[in-house]
């Protein structure tokens, strides 16, 4: 079974949860930039969490359904429409072999994922389907693609969309209005901002500028500066990394951080924020707040949990509808 | 050379400091580190990169805190200190360079802002010895070592919007390969026709940490042959 690209929508990959342990030689994690929701969306179809999913990102594609085929969208608030059917989010949906989903617009957000169940193919790179498109490992889909999904047992159905009564709230999970601050540990220069700068930072409403994309946000709105210039070795920075350029805006380094960085490293989203923070569009505000450590750790270690229980109790609902 | 430092890098890696700037020793104790470090194969380790004067250590923070990788990294380090280290390979790879020309369009500027002539510079820079103290920017990109004293070059003002692939390259007191074309600032002297990083090749990269190299001077006839 296979799904065709009939337009590639603004930017659509194929993604998972990224590359491990190729870190030496330069070629850094990927991955979706909201793994939550990839997440998410592959447990409503019964997949295993990393399963590889696609990215959809402001405007989505318009894919055509050789089989019947069980998927989910999760994430941002994306219009999409079987002719003019609307085509439900955050459930899992069973679609009719032909069908052409216009995937749309995100009216909030900025990323949707669409998980098949069975996993969309995709060749795997050093270990991961997710395209790197800064690295050039792996490309954007464009008009004429045809990804596999593997083959996988349900129930058909008669109609063209077919949905459950139940879905998941999107409350626990996801910031619809885009207002919660973003958490952010201090990072190894933090304590060499100035203090005027050290304050902006957390007090500060930053807008994410029109050039940001997978490798980092960049941060406008207000310049920050370290008390005295500082020369550094390049070394290690991680998705999430809060890095200080010679001009004073930050970039937030995301899904295609590189390996390395010779800028100054103000701070770090924690890792529990970052899907929130991919969500935030250019244009759209973003606000830290300070968080320990141990705290960010825990919120994490929390949330895995959640997912968990969650994952658990669904199972029962999800087998009966499939 | 200090104690190594154990410090987090966010909330889902560390860095272990051994220094704060580019040194023959600390490099060479970073990159002996990094190898015994996977050697130990520490639990919940997910990868681990050196680089000039630390080492990054990417934890999987869904099944373990910083305090426990913290702890776990140092008996791994004391425990290493008992054991002999596992070498990079002696042995160095010869980089075939074609120089000057269109292949190395910064040559002359080069020669120029080092007081040398072209010749001289291409010279220098094959008479080296040179070690991969890191890989990063892209894959691939070697960040090389070793780089003679005279051959010492400032950046670009602002970087070109593309260096070829192949592209060998100064910056600074740096010396490097670009994998791929690529945006760069570094100064372009010449270029191999070899491949730097091909992720369908097993190993992907062509130099790791710790690899030693040497630049040997091919003429474009030669370039030209080995392209296909």
């Amino acid at each position: 079974m296979t799904i065709r690209v009939l337009a590639p929508g603004m930017l659509s990959s194929v993604q998972d949860l990224g590359r491990r342990g190729c870190s030496a030689l330069g070629v850094g994690n990927a991955g979706a930039m909201d793994g939550l929701s990839l997440r998410l969306a592959n447990l409503l179809v019964g997949n295993d969490d990393a399963a590889p999913a696609i990215e959809m990102t402001l405007r989505g594609p318009r894919l055509q359904f050789t089989a019947d085929t069980v998927f989910a969208i999760v994430g941002g608030e994306i219009a999409a429409r079987a002719a003019s059917d609307i085509v439900p989010l955050w459930r899992p949906v069973k679609v009719k072999a032909g069908t052409q989903i216009d995937f749309g617009a995100l009216s909030c957000g900025a990323r949707a994922y669409l998980a098949v169940r069975g996993g969309v193919q995709s060749a795997r790179v050093l270990g991961s389907a997710s395209v790197d498109i800064n690295a050039a490992l792996g490309r954007a889909l464009v008009a004429g693609d045809e990804l596999a999904v593997t083959a996988s047992r349900f129930q058909n159905s008669d109609r063209v969309i077919d949905a459950p009564s139940w879905s998941l709230d999107p409350a626990p999970w996801f910031d619809g209005r885009g207002e919660l601050p973003i958490a952010l540990l201090r990072g190894e220069h933090f304590d060499q901002l100035d203090d005027d700068s050290s304050r902006r930072l957390f007090s500060s409403a930053f807008t994410v500028a029109p050039q940001s994309n997978r490798v980092g946000y960049r941060l406008q709105g207000a310049r920050l500066a370290l008390c005295a210039p500082c020369q550094l070795v390049s070394e290690g920075v991680m998705p999430g990394t809060l890095q200080l350029p010679p001009d004073g805006e930050p970039i937030a380094l995301m899904a295609e951080a590189p390996t390395t960085g010779g800028y100054p490293r103000i701070a770090h989203v924690a890792a529990v924020d970052m899907p929130r923070l991919a969500q935030r569009r250019p244009g759209d505000t973003v606000r830290f707040v300070e968080m320990s450590l141990a705290d960010a750790q825990t919120r994490y270690l929390r949330r895995e949990r959640e997912l968990a229980a969650l994952r658990h109790n669904l199972s029962d609902r999800l087998n009966a509808w499939l | 050379m200090n104690a190594p430092q154990i410090e987090p890098l966010g909330d889902s890696a560390v860095i272990i400091r051994l220094g704060d700037h580019i040194e023959d020793a600390i490099s060479d104790a970073a990159l002996a580190l990094a190898q015994s470090l996977k050697s130990s194969d520490v639990a919940d380790v997910l990868d681990i990169a050196p680089s000039y004067a630390s080492i990054c250590v990417r934890y999987d923070m869904s099944r373990v805190r910083f305090e426990t990788i913290a702890q776990r990294l140092r008996d791994a380090m004391a425990n290493a200190d008992a054991k002999p280290s596992i070498g990079a390979p002696i042995d160095a790879i010869a980089i075939p360079v074609c120089y000057g020309g269109e292949f190395g369009i910064d040559l002359d500027e080069v020669a120029q802002q080092c007081r040398i002539d072209s010749e001289r510079v291409i010279e220098l820079h094959c008479a080296g010895n040179y070690t991969v103290a890191m890989l990063g920017f892209m894959p691939g990109f070697p960040y090389l070592r070793g780089l003679h004293r005279d051959l010492h070059t400032p950046r670009l003002d602002a970087p070109r919007e593309r260096v070829p692939a192949g592209s060998v390259a100064i910056g600074g007191a740096q010396t490097g390969i670009y994998p791929r074309e690529l945006p760069g600032g570094w100064r372009v002297i010449g270029r191999t026709p070899l491949t730097l990083f091909d992720a369908s090749r097993e190993p992907p990269a062509l130099l790791a940490p710790g690899q030693r190299v040497r630049f040997t001077r091919i003429d474009s006839t030669t370039f030209g042959a080995m392209s296909r």
